[in-house]
């Protein structure tokens, strides 16, 4: 790593000040793509802002009919939330499936969204949720937020403090994981609210997207069947050594299909 | 350099090295604690792994100066006058070869059976997803893990 000054900040105030102070700073959250960013010698930082002491960046509440997750809740925290797991089930259990055990522990959903990575889970919740990214400066629709590769529409010396979820009817997530390391090749959050169904797909392109394909024949019909002969174009989609476009585009279609199947076992177990 | 405290294995420890120091090269080059490895060094492999505040953690992937305020368990710290029951199991159903990624299962195993998340044999080897022992004994490792929390629920 390049040498860098470590602070703790205690407040978001706090937090504010050492980053408009600092030459290049950067906020530390769980740490778990930034280190190793910058093991790498990839990031070069002046000065790293670790925001773990701030209380009001944690805390998980349902008010009404919004999921509260303060920024520095971790996987593992927003997991095994029984608030989270009562209020939308399929968001808890795709943050059970982010990474292994350890860095479940560490990992943030706050660090998640601002690093905005191509194959990261929580994307694919925020927009097909409809998900509020609250800030210290504002409010951001998540259809606002995602904007390209490893890119977001926060600014400079934004801090996402936390993010509300508007509950859903019924919801869940299927990724395929890449076995090595347990990104999405393809994962797809299906959700289904008062005004009609999201389908969000992360891992398959350069960004989060709406499959509104999916969308429009789910609402037709929430069922399996409604996808048959439904299809995602391999256009613009990634293709790597792991998979081409033409099978990413493919597993869409399963991952829908198995969303679309734990989202309907939810709704006959899960309470009202 | 502001100097700061952390309890490791108990006792009350101060750093004030260089901000860029890994938990897990302070715990070894300053600490001598060697029994926690560096394998993958890409928070991957699951041998650094110690307990923060008793919660699972990969110690390369985190810096000393986060640790601040924290209590930090490592294999060293684990046992008393006899084994840990964990150690105990590893022992007894031969559940290492090489060693090398013992103390990092053993600590995530720790924390596994804290959570109840041991109750099988599949649940086990699900949660064993950021553990990796390249001689591939995992399946006394399990058997291990198994019994440990058998015991302990006992």
């Amino acid at each position: 790593m390049y040498a860098f000054t470590y602070h703790g900040a205690e407040t978001l105030e706090q937090a504010q000040e050492l980053l408009a102070s600092g030459d290049d700073p950067k906020i530390l959250a769980g740490g778990h793509t930034l280190l190793p960013t910058m093991k790498q010698r990839l990031a070069n930082p002046s000065d790293l802002i670790d925001i773990a002491g701030i209380n009001a960046l944690s805390g998980i509440t349902l008010t009404g009919a919004a999921l509260s997750i303060g920024a520095m809740e971790t996987h593992a925290q927003v997991a095994d939330s029984p608030v989270a797991q009562r209020a939308i089930p399929g968001l808890a259990a795709l943050a059970g499936q982010i990474g292994d055990p350890h860095v479940r522990n560490r990992g943030t959903i706050g660090g998640s969204l601002a690093n905005n990575d191509p194959a990261a889970d929580y994307p694919a919740a925020c927009l097909a949720l409809g998900a509020l990214i609250h800030t210290t400066q504002r409010q951001i629709k998540a259809q606002d937020f995602f904007t390209d590769l490893f890119e977001t529409s926060l600014e400079e010396h934004e801090i996402i403090t936390r993010i509300e979820f508007p509950t859903p009817e019924i919801s869940a997530y299927a990724k395929s994981p890449n076995p090595a390391s347990r990104y999405a090749l393809v994962g797809v959050y299906v959700a289904r609210t008062q005004n009609g169904v999201q389908v969000a797909v992360t891992g398959a392109g350069p960004v989060v997207f709406l499959a509104t394909g999916f969308s429009q024949a789910l609402e037709r019909s929430f069922s399996r069947g409604a996808l048959n002969g439904v299809t995602v174009s391999p256009e613009g989609l990634n293709a790597d050594l792991h998979a081409s476009a033409a099978y990413r585009a493919h597993l869409i279609g399963i991952m829908a299909r198995q969303a679309v199947t734990t989202a309907l076992s939810q709704k006959q177990g899960a309470p009202s | 350099m502001p100097s700061q405290n952390m309890a490791i294995n108990g006792k009350a420890v101060h750093f004030d090295g260089d901000d860029r120091t890994l938990l897990v090269d302070f715990l070894r080059d300053a600490l001598e604690l060697t029994g926690t490895h560096v394998g993958c060094d890409t928070s991957q492999c699951g041998a650094c792994v110690v307990l923060m505040d008793g919660v699972a953690v990969k110690s390369c992937t985190i810096l000393a100066r986060q640790a601040e305020g924290r209590e930090i368990t490592t294999i060293e710290g684990l046992s008393g006058k006899e084994l840990h029951p964990l150690q105990a199991a590893f022992q007894q159903c031969h559940a290492l070869q090489c060693g090398f990624c013992t103390p990092g299962m053993i600590l995530a195993a720790h924390d596994m059976i804290r959570r109840g998340a041991a109750r099988d044999e599949a649940q086990i080897r699900h949660e064993l997803e950021g553990n990796l022992c390249r001689c591939t004994g995992y399946q006394n490792i399990v058997k291990a893990i198994k019994a440990a929390a058998i015991n302990q629920t006992e």
